[in-house]
């Protein structure tokens, strides 16, 4: 039993606190948020000064937040090359795609990039065992590095994740076949679901060509 | 007061211990020292043999789970369930980075370079036999990796302080492919041309060059699918211009095989489906393989059997059964007319089609889907497997058991009765034929190769004949000489048991896929195909896909395994009573779909090498 205690008791003497300070914010073209698969995009984190270099890899979220609890210190920020459906921006204070950050308290910041495209005035509703989506796409890289849509889907998930992995449900349609960037529609019908649920997770994404990461609009409730 | 006067007996002897030199240098009586080591050729073989015993298989005889990894097979053992429930491939895996192994065998090769007591006819076979084993190993790194640092010295670190002169950046992944190439070329003519299927020939040297220059090749051509997988440095991505070479490399490689007469595609069994089986458990008579790692009973053995029998077979109680072959793969060998076609389990109008015998459903496929998969009512080692999942009534309901070869109650009778096979498939039990199928290359038909006193000494074949011919069909093919490829294909389609050859015209992108698909599978190929391709991230995209359709197509999405379940049909007075029905299924712990992402093609090097190398460049897309 003494020794139960001890080793539970014996931690916080030698320990360091927790770290504390929140870092978070959101990926984003003019202040609007981008919109990536779970898992798929990440941000790294560098502190120097330490005898061997590691990152600390921060998810993006869905909705194309971050955040990450860490030690007060100079950290630089970077997004891979690569990572998600955008190119990124040269930082003013380091002169390339690093973000100097230093770090005393809890702080937000947004990082700017600059996506191959957005999506616009989404709508997307459900009912009767079907959800339609209609959206207009808005391309921002136009001159050099202009890429073609591959593919725009429409994506329902009994969960609030949504993307290809979970979808119980896909509309896709091809970038050739699209007539006009704007009024795409797309429709899908649902299947039965098991058990029961009257209500499913939707959002529409676009595959860019040549990029592995797709661009999403925000996840909607929809009844179905 | 005591211990001060130890302590001053200690510090007088360790000064006045050291007197008489002689006393402390002796020599080893348990260890051979390098000199004595290179005055004898038995003894340098020994060093040798431990060098090509460390060659890695990514997949093989030794770590059956690895098969498991993509969608050739569901693995029926609870401990590798995770390998179908994974959202994605880790960056990390089949990675390698093994500097140790290359030291040893830079310092083998410089030692024997240096060597005078050894004659000089075994030297230069040492030597060339040391050259294969390295260019074995960057090749195995290049494929994983891309490009590595190009060690060919054993360095030494001379404890100043600075190890910057031992960092090396990464070679360009075609210097490599380069290197792995020249390097056999120099070598081929100290090699033996046959007497050895373990140990370097001139063949297997050849066949090296002929499958590492389709890799690069292909690498050069399909990379241009994928321009993201590519490093500015040229570490990972080969230049387009750079594909004809190559593939030409591996034309004349593979060809070279061909004319040195020693090898031969293995045909001595009447019985197609036997005779393809036989490759790999014949050791006496076999002019088809070139490159082996073998085992011997009595000597060094492996459990793979013991893994992988039938359940019903099986020679120990706990295991057997692991492997189980995906529907995926079986549907995928093609009728005998050449032709592809999913297994008929239901008519045009839905309605299940009911066969007189489990086997009729196979009828008329490909004669190697028999020597690599034992499907339900096939016999191995004589026996009939029992596999089967129950009875089905008229109303669709079925009765079954929880237990192998479990017995119920069938309606309208007092009689318990058995109601599933005594391989399975029974949903979640392991070991056993989970999905309905087992798998039978490479499985040993002799009676105690199951058990773990003795073990099975069927040996992994690393290089046979087919695959050159493969080769050289394919870097025919992308030559644009469809005649050729055609030639080379058919050999091999003909002694699998094709009575009907394929024209020319008929040789496309997706019949060399497939061809290497069924010739080869579970021979380590599937993997580095599918990258060298640039298809693993297209087929294993991660989208929960139903069972293709079309199998033929080598763009299908295959990201999860399938089974299939025989029924036998229950209505007495039908005449459809007591026959064979089938269902395609997803195995129960299969619930993710495998996905592949571009970050994958290259594993990702630790941030420990990075660290103690600052020169190293990441891989791309991680």
């Amino acid at each position: 039993m003494m020794g139960i205690a001890a080793s539970l008791a014996s931690c916080s003497f030698d320990n360091y606190d927790e770290p504390s300070i929140q870092l978070d914010g959101r990926i984003v073209y003019q202040g609007e948020p981008i919109g990536v698969s779970y898992n798929d995009v990440y941000i790294e984190l560098w502190e120097s000064g330490w005898q061997r270099l590691g990152n600390i890899g921060v998810a993006v979220d869905q909705d194309g937040s971050y955040s990450s609890l860490l030690f007060k210190g100079d950290y630089k920020m970077i997004i891979p090359n690569n990572q998600g459906p955008f190119q990124k921006i040269i930082n003013d204070q380091s002169g390339n795609d690093t973000i100097p950050i230093n770090l005393t308290g809890s702080q937000t910041i947004d990082i700017e990039v600059m996506p191959y495209y957005m999506i616009r005035n989404v709508s997307i509703n459900g009912g009767n065992d079907q959800v339609s989506a209609s959206f207009d796409l808005d391309q921002i890289i136009t001159e050099d590095g202009a890429r073609a849509i591959q593919e725009v889907s429409l994506y329902v998930s009994k969960t609030a994740f949504v993307d290809n992995r979970t979808s119980i449900a896909t509309a896709n349609r091809g970038g050739a076949d699209l007539e006009s960037m704007s009024g795409i529609s797309l429709e899908v019908n649902v299947p039965e679901r098991v058990p029961a649920q009257d209500y499913a997770y939707a959002r529409v994404g676009v595959r860019i060509e040549g990029v592995e990461d797709m661009i999403f609009s925000e996840i909607v409730k929809v009844n179905l | 007061m005591k211990n001060l006067r130890n302590i001053y007996l200690v510090i007088f002897l360790a000064f006045a211990g050291c007197d008489n030199d002689q006393f402390l240098d002796r020599e080893p009586t348990d260890i051979l020292q390098e000199d004595q080591v290179w005055e004898n050729e038995d003894l340098v073989f020994s060093v040798l043999a431990d060098l090509y015993n460390r060659l890695p298989d990514y997949q093989g005889l030794e770590n059956w789970w690895e098969y498991a990894n993509f969608d050739e097979a569901f693995g029926s053992n609870a401990g590798d369930y995770w390998r179908h429930q994974n959202q994605e491939y880790g960056y990390g895996n089949w990675g390698m980075w093994d500097y140790t192994y290359i030291r040893d065998l830079n310092l083998f090769i410089q030692k024997c370079e240096a060597a005078t007591e050894i004659s000089d006819e075994a030297k230069a076979r040492f030597l060339a036999e040391a050259k294969f084993i390295r260019a074995m190993v960057y090749f195995e790194h290049v494929k994983r990796m891309g490009g590595v640092p190009l060690i060919l010295e054993p360095l030494e670190y001379d404890n100043s302080g600075d190890p910057s002169y031992l960092q090396f950046p990464r070679a360009k992944e075609h210097e490599i492919y380069d290197f792995v190439i020249a390097e056999m070329e120099a070598v081929k003519n100290d090699l033996p041309n046959g007497g050895t299927k373990s140990r370097a020939t001139k063949g297997a040297a050849l066949a090296l060059v002929s499958r590492a220059a389709l890799y690069a090749g292909s690498i050069a051509n399909y990379g241009q699918l994928t321009p993201e997988v590519s490093l500015p440095g040229g570490e990972v991505g080969i230049p387009a211009s750079m594909a004809d070479g190559y593939y030409t490399t591996a034309l004349n490689a593979s060809e070279e095989v061909m004319g040195l007469g020693t090898y031969e595609l293995y045909d001595q069994d009447p019985d197609k489906s036997e005779n393809y089986t036989n490759i790999f458990l014949n050791k006496s008579s076999n002019n088809e393989v070139i490159l082996a790692k073998d085992f011997l009973v009595q000597g060094r053995t492996h459990g793979f059997t013991i893994e992988t029998i039938p359940r019903s077979l099986r020679e120990e109680n706990t295991s057997g059964g692991k492997m189980n072959p995906s529907l995926n793969l079986v549907q995928s060998y093609e009728l005998l007319d050449n032709t592809f076609a999913e297994l008929p389990t239901r008519d045009e109008n839905g309605n299940p089609i009911y066969y007189d015998d489990p086997m009729d459903i196979f009828e008329g496929r490909d004669p190697r889907l028999f020597g690599t998969v034992i499907v339900p009512g096939a016999t191995f080692r004589g026996k009939e497997v029992d596999i089967w999942a129950g009875y089905k009534l008229a109303d669709g309901s079925v009765i079954t058991s929880g237990q192998l070869g479990g017995q119920a109650q069938l309606p309208g009778s007092n009689a318990t009765v058995q109601v599933v096979g005594f391989d399975g498939p029974i949903d979640q039990l392991e070991w056993s034929a989970q999905n309905g199928f087992y798998l039978r290359k490479y499985v040993d038909t002799s009676v105690g190769s199951g058990q773990r006193g003795t073990g099975s000494s069927v040996w992994l074949v690393r290089f046979r004949y087919a695959e050159i011919l493969l080769n050289a069909a394919e870097a025919a093919f992308e030559l644009g000489d469809l005649e050729k490829a055609a030639e080379y294909m058919n050999q091999v389609r003909r002694r699998a048991g094709f009575p009907i050859d394929l024209t020319p015209g008929e040789i496309d992108f997706d019949r060399i896929v497939h061809e290497r698909k069924v010739e080869l599978a579970f021979e380590n190929h599937i993997l580095w195909d599918k990258k060298r391709w640039r298809l693993a991230h297209r087929i294993w995209n991660g989208v929960t896909a139903d069972l293709t359709n079309n199998p033929g197509n080598a763009l299908a999405v295959s990201t999860r395994v399938f089974g299939l379940k025989p029924f036998k049909y229950y209505e007495p007075g039908s005449p459809n009573n007591g026959k064979w029905m089938f269902e395609e299924f997803v195995p129960a712990p299969v619930f993710n779909a495998h996905r592949f992402r571009l970050g994958n093609y290259y594993s990702q090097i630790d941030d420990g090498i990075r660290n103690n190398n600052p020169k190293i460049v990441r891989n791309p897309n991680q």
